[in-house]
């Protein structure tokens, strides 16, 4: 298994520059501001997320305007951006948690698998049985351990016992955790590591086999032991599952996606795969964001 | 916003001016003492009320009837009478109280209606009691035909009189909910229903119980509407059903404050009181027993 | 292993999750807070309706300005004023015995007490409100008169000087609370300032901190005030049920005789026994009308400058 810090290495390792400083990347002349791919990016597989011209206002304030882009299936995509850009906001609109707050408007669509998540009937508790969600601050609930990770197979109208307990014992596998707590099973979550939480939320999510798992900057609130094992973490779930993730640090979203997208402004900047992106990014704002001239 | 100018500059150093010191002095104690008074002057008045009962409260007294010789009388059938009432009252109190907390807090959206309503609740619980007893009076005896004085009626007026409190504490408690908690359901998909009875309801709970408990505390004291309702001041038998008349524990110590005799003045009286108000520390101990050993569940 | 949901075939976004259960539970917990509503109504609806049944037979202008109030006695009147008086006098008296000791402990609370006192003190200031007016109107009778008639031999058995310090002590902790609420909230930079300045802690409090504080003790006089208005049973059994009206300047008058309260006046009418269509049972609604409306408006108006001060510093 291959440890973050050597993945990192990896990456750069692509572009012998010596002193680790970017290379001034080529600028057609006529291009300026943003490239919008139509596609994904180059190499990787079908997609399972299309977002189309996607608009999105809190009250009377745009927060994100004409995103258009789509996340590949089994894959990682970074979502990167200065504060305030934008990044969770259209993280929340996949699973339409803003609408959990009064006065959001959206326009635009978002196809899961084909069905646009903001269609006309759509019951936006089914959008979200099919994804999964890793908030930045662990939130398992005030329950044992095992009943966190059952809450998402209960709420479905999973009864039998012996069937919640294998799916129990399989995603906290699945989270790596399983041989930390499979003696306290039954012992209240908040008794765990701020690093365990986090690996038991995201197995929560998990347990319900979700379609794509979300993940806001799962790693902020943790040090950086905890950071580097849920960042292995997301570099083994990459096989599986389709992974979203908001992130601050350009280092881990290097790390552990395939595709990045940087936002600003709540507008998509540029979107590409991940080694481009941070080694010949093709929009100036992209390359100084990166290189910490700004944000 | 006018800063006291009579504190002399220091001539020398920074002794400490003696004007000053004495008023800050002056104020400690004034403070300290008006802190103090109002539990003394109580502390004073239950401790005589202790001394007075001493003697007259016993077993005869908590199983007898009332009775006109102070040595026979007994406070047992306005004991179960509030007991009766009590039980009576908690269930319809407690479902519509939470089911109202709930929806102003998970469903309502923040518009005018939401807060008039909520308006309405604080306005109702600043209502005098005795108004409540009108209230009881007008509505379920006049209007709807109910029997003066009886369980039903009764229990039917206090739980509108506790209604407002209960829902003000439940919905404390709710808000104290960390919405953390509420983003984790909503992003497993779980429905608003499903989000509020698997986790914000368990973890409300300890507050809305000790809100309950106290709110209970409260109608036991209430004497005043009951007046009004009709409930008698004396019973000397066990009510058997809704319908029956019952009397409670205040109304018992409202009538036995009548008779002149310093033995029940004194005597009766005292040990009436000193019942009550174990009722009552009892309930209010079950609620910060409550509160304790639920918040040390959470950490 | 059972088949995992999530695995459906096809993804149908529009099928609802419980659509029924989720809007039968918000409809029946709309209810639950419809209710409260639906009391109010009811109270207002009951006192008009049946006090308009009684201004029908006395009127209004009579009722209140009328001095004599005698439901029972012939000649029979029904004017309010005596009652009012009485309600006064002991909302008097109170407030001159609650408002100070309440300020004072709000300010020892706030300004002096330590974090571990504070835990302590405030559940024990909240005891005074949580005995039975019953308890605190026997108290009144069997021990508070009798130790005043040490003082003032020419007392009577009931008077309302008892009953306003019991009540006075019952109110204490609303004054205390919520002014202690309103002290704390006076940000420290201001306290801060006052000291910067050399003042002493005297100074600051006195000078700096209540007038700070100012419109949120005074919401808390008129809500302790309001309850003291609707104080029925130490009223009752303290001061008597002898409507009378004298002059406030007359301190024997006013302090040392019996007096009745508008509350007190209801127990009477509801302890005897009237019918329902009879003119005495209609004057309940009628004192209560008025009962109500003046307790409504002091809690509005302590509620909306209790939002005042809220808002000043947030």
């Amino acid at each position: 298994m291959v440890t973050a810090s050597e993945q990192s290495k990896l990456s750069f390792a692509e572009e012998p520059t010596g002193d680790g400083v970017l290379k001034t990347p080529p600028r057609p002349s006529l291009l300026q501001g943003v490239s919008i791919p139509e596609e994904t990016p180059a190499g990787t597989s079908t997609p399972v997320i299309n977002i189309r011209k996607l608009d999105f206002w809190y009250g009377r304030d745009q927060a994100l305007f004409d995103i258009s882009m789509d996340i590949s299936d089994r894959s990682v995509t970074a979502i990167i951006g200065p504060s305030g850009c934008g990044k969770s906001t259209l993280l929340r609109c996949i699973n339409r948690m803003n609408d959990l707050v009064d006065g959001t408007r959206v326009k635009g669509h978002l196809l899961l698998e084909g069905q646009d998540v903001y269609g006309a009937k759509v019951d936006p508790v089914a959008v979200r049985r099919h994804i999964g969600m890793v908030f930045q601050k662990p939130n398992p609930f005030p329950k044992t351990i095992f009943n966190n990770i059952a809450f998402g197979l209960r709420i479905r109208g999973r009864r039998y016992a012996r069937s919640i307990e294998e799916t129990v014992q399989w995603a906290l596998q699945q989270a790596y955790l399983w041989d930390e707590v499979k003696d306290k099973l039954h012992e209240s979550a908040t008794s765990l590591s701020g690093g365990q939480q986090q690996r038991l939320c995201i197995a929560r999510a998990l347990a319900t086999r979700p379609k794509v798992l979300l993940m806001d900057e799962p790693c902020s609130a943790l040090d950086p032991i905890a950071t580097g094992r849920i960042e292995e973490l997301i570099s083994q779930l990459r096989n599986d599952y389709t992974i979203v993730i908001v992130t601050h640090n350009m280092q881990q979203a290097a790390r552990v996606s395939e595709q990045t997208a940087f936002l600003c402004l709540g507008k998509l900047i540029e979107y590409g795969l991940t080694r481009d992106i941070f080694t010949n990014p093709k929009v100036k704002q992209t390359e100084d964001y990166i290189t910490g001239r700004f944000g | 916003m006018a800063v006291s100018q009579d504190t002399p500059a220091p001539a020398a150093g920074f002794t400490q001016s003696r004007v000053g010191h004495g008023k800050d002095w002056l104020l400690l104690v004034v403070c300290l003492l008006s802190t103090c008074i109002g539990g003394v002057a109580l502390f004073t008045l239950l401790a005589y009320v202790l001394v007075d009962a001493a003697g007259w409260l016993d077993w005869q007294f908590l199983t007898s009837t009332t009775s006109r010789f102070p040595e026979k009388a007994g406070i047992f059938p306005a004991l179960v009478g509030s007991i009766y009432m009590a039980a009576l009252l908690i269930p319809p109190a407690m479902v519509l109280g939470i089911g109202a907390a709930v929806y102003l807090t998970e469903y309502a959206r923040a518009n005018k209606l939401t807060k008039f309503i909520n308006i309405n609740i604080a306005n109702l619980a600043g209502v005098p009691s005795v108004v409540w007893g009108l209230l009881g009076l007008g509505l379920f005896i006049q209007l709807f035909g109910m029997r003066y004085g009886t369980l039903l009626v009764g229990s039917l007026t206090m739980t509108l009189l506790i209604l407002p409190v209960i829902i003000i504490a439940s919905q404390e408690a709710i808000k104290a909910v960390p919405d953390s908690l509420r983003q984790a359901a909503f992003g497993m998909g779980a429905t608003r229903w499903q989000t509020i009875s698997r986790v914000v309801l368990p973890r409300a709970l300890p507050g809305i119980l000790t809100g309950t408990v106290l709110s209970l505390a409260r109608a036991l004291g209430e004497t005043a509407p009951l007046i009004m309702i009709g409930v008698p001041t004396a019973v000397f038998a066990t009510p058997g059903g809704v319908r029956d008349k019952f009397t409670s524990m205040t109304m018992q110590l409202f009538s036995w404050s009548d008779y002149p005799q310093p033995e029940f003045q004194y005597g009766v009286l005292a040990a009436g009181v000193v019942t009550l108000l174990v009722v009552l520390l009892s309930l209010n101990a079950l609620a910060i027993y409550l509160r304790h050993r639920f918040q040390n569940r959470h950490g | 292993m059972e088949s995992i949901e999530t695995a459906e075939a096809s993804l149908d976004l529009t099928q609802g999750v419980h659509p029924w259960r989720e809007r039968l539970v918000r409809s029946a917990a709309f209810l639950c807070a419809a209710i409260t509503v639906l009391t109010t109504g009811g109270i207002i609806a009951v006192l008009l309706v049946n006090a308009a049944e009684f201004f029908a037979e006395w009127s209004v202008w009579d009722f209140l300005t009328g001095t004599k109030w005698s439901p029972a006695i012939q000649p029979v009147e029904y004017g309010v004023l005596p009652l009012v008086w009485g309600t006064m006098v002991i909302t008097l008296g109170s407030a001159l015995i609650a408002l100070p000791l309440g300020v004072a402990a709000a300010v020892y609370l706030s300004e002096y007490a330590r974090p571990k006192v504070r835990a302590v003190v405030k559940p024990y200031l909240e005891i005074l409100a949580g005995v039975p007016t019953v308890v605190y109107g026997y108290f009144a009778l069997v021990y508070v008169t009798p130790a005043l008639k040490t003082v003032f031999p020419t007392i009577s058995t009931f008077n309302t000087l008892s009953a306003s310090i019991v009540v006075g002590i019952m109110i204490i902790p609303f004054v205390a609370s919520i002014s202690e609420d309103a002290i704390r909230a006076v940000p420290k930079s201001l306290r801060m300032a006052g000291y910067g300045l050399g003042a002493s802690k005297f100074s600051v409090v006195i000078r700096v901190v209540i007038p700070a504080a100012f419109s949120g003790i005074i919401a808390s006089f008129i809500l302790a005030l309001s309850r003291a208005i609707g104080e029925t049973m130490a009223v009752t059994i303290a001061a008597g049920q002898t409507p009378r009206l004298a002059s406030i300047f007359n301190l024997e008058e006013t302090f040392l005789r019996p007096a009745e309260t508008m509350t007190a006046a209801m127990v009477n009418i509801g302890m005897s026994d009237v019918t329902g269509d009879s003119l005495a049972y209609r004057s309940l609604f009628a004192i209560g009308l008025v009962l109500f409306f003046m307790t409504f408006a002091m809690n509005i108006l302590g509620s909306w400058v209790t939002s005042r001060f809220r808002e000043k510093y947030e």
